[in-house]
Formats: structure tokens, sequence, C-alpha cells
């Protein structure tokens, strides 16, 4: 809607009505363009685990649901030097531990990042502690390939949380 | 009605093959009869030698005959660990709070696998956040390579794109009070399983 009034001349009688038209159309589409508006992902149950004094590293817990088939593909956090989103297997009870360049997420599904992906806060400037909250700001792909900065506010929860509720773990 | 009795038949059938599989998979931890039936691998026949000499947060040697008496759940792992450790140390408290009056026979030790960034100073208030009482050590290079070895643990330090990933076994090792290496329990077993076979050893133990 910005994009077609800016490009409009101003001064033509034509180009005028044209332009009355054009925001007539966009007026009449406002239904679909307030729902196309809502976020790109919905963004539920953040939290980051604390850390103690000279931890530097730590992980990030998130669930991601987009509306459309999206790519997450990084993020970047003030407090830390480096953000990565990690993958996490344990194969014969032997933890493996990798960076992943994207994660799909697919239409209207919730993606987990709390056990087999997360995300990785490195180079920490500071201590975590509960009470805290974090902003990280995740880095998605819609379907065309534009690129979203999505900020998202986690609460620093003690270093003895159980990241995966509900595996088993008491 | 014809399609309908057809879909009677293929359903029953898949009832039927659902079944088979379900009834000739074996069950998913079979353990022997005629044995305490731990919910951990029971090692005890395999006679490891667990003794280690590890350095703890104030530089003093460690090792595990000082345990004797008391039941050791102990873990390699390293603090920058974003999942697995966290939660095995905080399975371990759980263990402790589990076995009540008990909890005093019960030591925890997580031995990092990665001392280089894992400093005496940083296990002093890592490891205590889960529970005052649970212990890091440390060693050289040489010794976390012996001790990784005498529980059969693998580990990996791997400098990837700029940052440090570790592949470590994220098993748990139960050392039972006359300092045998007792039980590998897997990391997904539950607090209570695992505070469950703590509990066995140390009714055997008197």
């Amino acid at each position: 809607m910005t994009i077609a009034l800016s490009i409009c001349p101003r001064r033509h009688a034509a180009a005028r009505s044209a332009l009355a038209a054009a925001v007539l159309f966009a007026l009449s589409l406002a239904p679909c363009t307030a729902m196309a508006e809502a976020p790109l992902v919905r963004v539920s149950n953040a939290w980051v685990r604390g850390t103690v004094e000279g931890q530097t590293g730590s992980g990030a817990y998130m669930e991601l649901t987009a509306r459309e088939d999206a790519q997450l593909i990084g993020a970047t956090c003030t407090l830390a030097e480096h953000v990565e989103v990690h993958e996490m297997h344990v194969v014969n009870d032997m933890m493996r531990m990798r960076r992943v360049q994207s994660l799909a997420l697919p239409r209207n599904t919730t993606v987990a990042l709390n056990h087999d992906f997360h995300i990785m806060l490195i180079g920490l400037k500071r201590q975590l502690t509960p009470g805290q909250n974090l902003t990280i700001t995740l880095q998605i792909t819609d379907a065309a390939g534009v690129r979203h900065d999505v900020p998202v506010r986690a609460p620093v929860r003690a270093l003895n949380t159980a990241a995966n509720h509900g595996s088993g773990h008491e | 009605m014809q399609r309908r009795a057809g879909a009677v038949v293929f359903f029953a059938a898949l009832v039927l093959i659902t079944y088979f599989f379900a009834a000739s998979a074996p069950p998913l931890r079979a353990e022997p009869a005629a044995r305490v039936a731990f919910h951990g691998r029971d090692v005890l026949a395999e006679n490891w030698n667990g003794d280690f000499t590890l350095a703890d947060p104030d530089n003093q040697e460690r090792s595990l005959r000082e345990f004797r008496g008391k039941v050791v759940l102990l873990a390699f792992g390293y603090t920058h660990c974003p999942d697995v450790c966290p939660t095995t140390l905080a399975k371990f408290a759980q263990v402790r709070r589990l076995l009540g009056t008990q909890a005093d026979r019960v030591q925890a030790i997580f031995v990092t696998i990665d001392p280089e960034r894992d400093t005496a100073e940083l296990l002093r208030n890592y490891v205590p956040a889960f529970d005052p009482s649970f212990l890091g050590l440390r060693g050289t290079e040489a010794q976390t390579d012996a001790v990784t070895r005498a529980y059969h643990a693998n580990y990996q330090i791997l400098d990837y794109r700029g940052s440090v990933l570790v592949d470590h076994t994220a098993s748990t090792y139960v050392i039972d009070a006359q300092g045998r290496v007792r039980l590998v329990t897997p990391y997904d077993q539950s607090a209570r399983e695992l505070a469950d076979d703590v509990a066995a050893l140390l009714r055997s133990d008197g």
C-alpha cells in the first residue's frame, strides 16, 4: 500500500483518479492485509537458562509457529558474542551437538526449540540470573525469501531448570 | 455395502498385523530373571576399575577410594553444555530429594571433559548450584583421558566454525558403597528409576 502511494505521480488528474482507485482497492483488501500483517512467527514459552559467574555459554528455548513456510536462519543477542541454532542428538547415549545453518518452520506447525534443537548463546558478557529478561532477535526468512527480524523477550530461569518438560525427567 | 465390508476386512487385518508386531517385538528393557532387577545396566561382572585421580576446585587431589561407604553418581560433561549436563545434574539433585533421609549416603560427582574452559573457579560456582553437596572435578588432558577410558566413555572437543563443540557420553555411572562400578544408566532414565537403583544398592549394602 505504501509503495503504491509513493510511486504515483501527483499532478495529473488521470493519475489522481488512478491513485483514488488504488486507495479504494487497497481499502477493499484491508481485512486481508490485516490478516497478512499478523506476525510471521508466533513465539511462545521462551526462556533462557541462567548461568553462574564465569560461565559464558547458555541455551535459549522456545516454541515457534510460522503462519507461512519459513526458515530460521540465525539469531542475535546484544549480550552474547555469537548466537547459533544447534541441533542435539543423543545416540547410543553419546550426546552430539552441531550448528545448523537453517531450521525449517513449516506453516502452522509448532517447532519446539527445547531439546533436539536449541539456541546457543556463546560469549555471554555477563551472568544471567533469574528475574532478568533477555532480548534475542531471530532472523527468519519467509516463503518469498524476505528476511524478517523477530525480537523475542525471554526471561532467565534457574540454571537447574529441566529443558524438556514432560520427557520423563522428574 | 461391498465397499463397507471391504473396509471392515481391511481394518481387521490392520488390527491383526499391529497386534502381531506388538506381540513379537521384544520388551524395551529386558531384565534377566533371577537377579536383582536394576533399571540401569549392571556392569559388576565386568570388573571395571573406576578409580581416578582428579583435582577439586581447591586443587586438592581426590580419588574414588575416599567415597567408600557412599553410593557415587558420576557423570562427564562441561559447564557450557546447554541441555544434557544441567538436566543430568538437576536429576541428581532430584535423586537426593527422593532418597530423603538416605540422601547423605549419596555423592554426586561431575567430571569435566573440557578442563581448558572449565576452570577450578567455574566448577566451584557451577556444580554446587545444583546441590551444595555436589563435587566438580577436573584433570589434566591425560587424567581426563584416563578417567573416561576407565568408564568406557567417549568425548571429543571440536573447534567448529569458531565455536567449540563438545560431544560426550551422557550416561550416569553408579558406584556402590564398596567402590565398585556397578551400574551404567542412560541419559533418559528418570530420577525416580535412578533413585530406586541407588536405594536398592544402599539396602544391599546394609
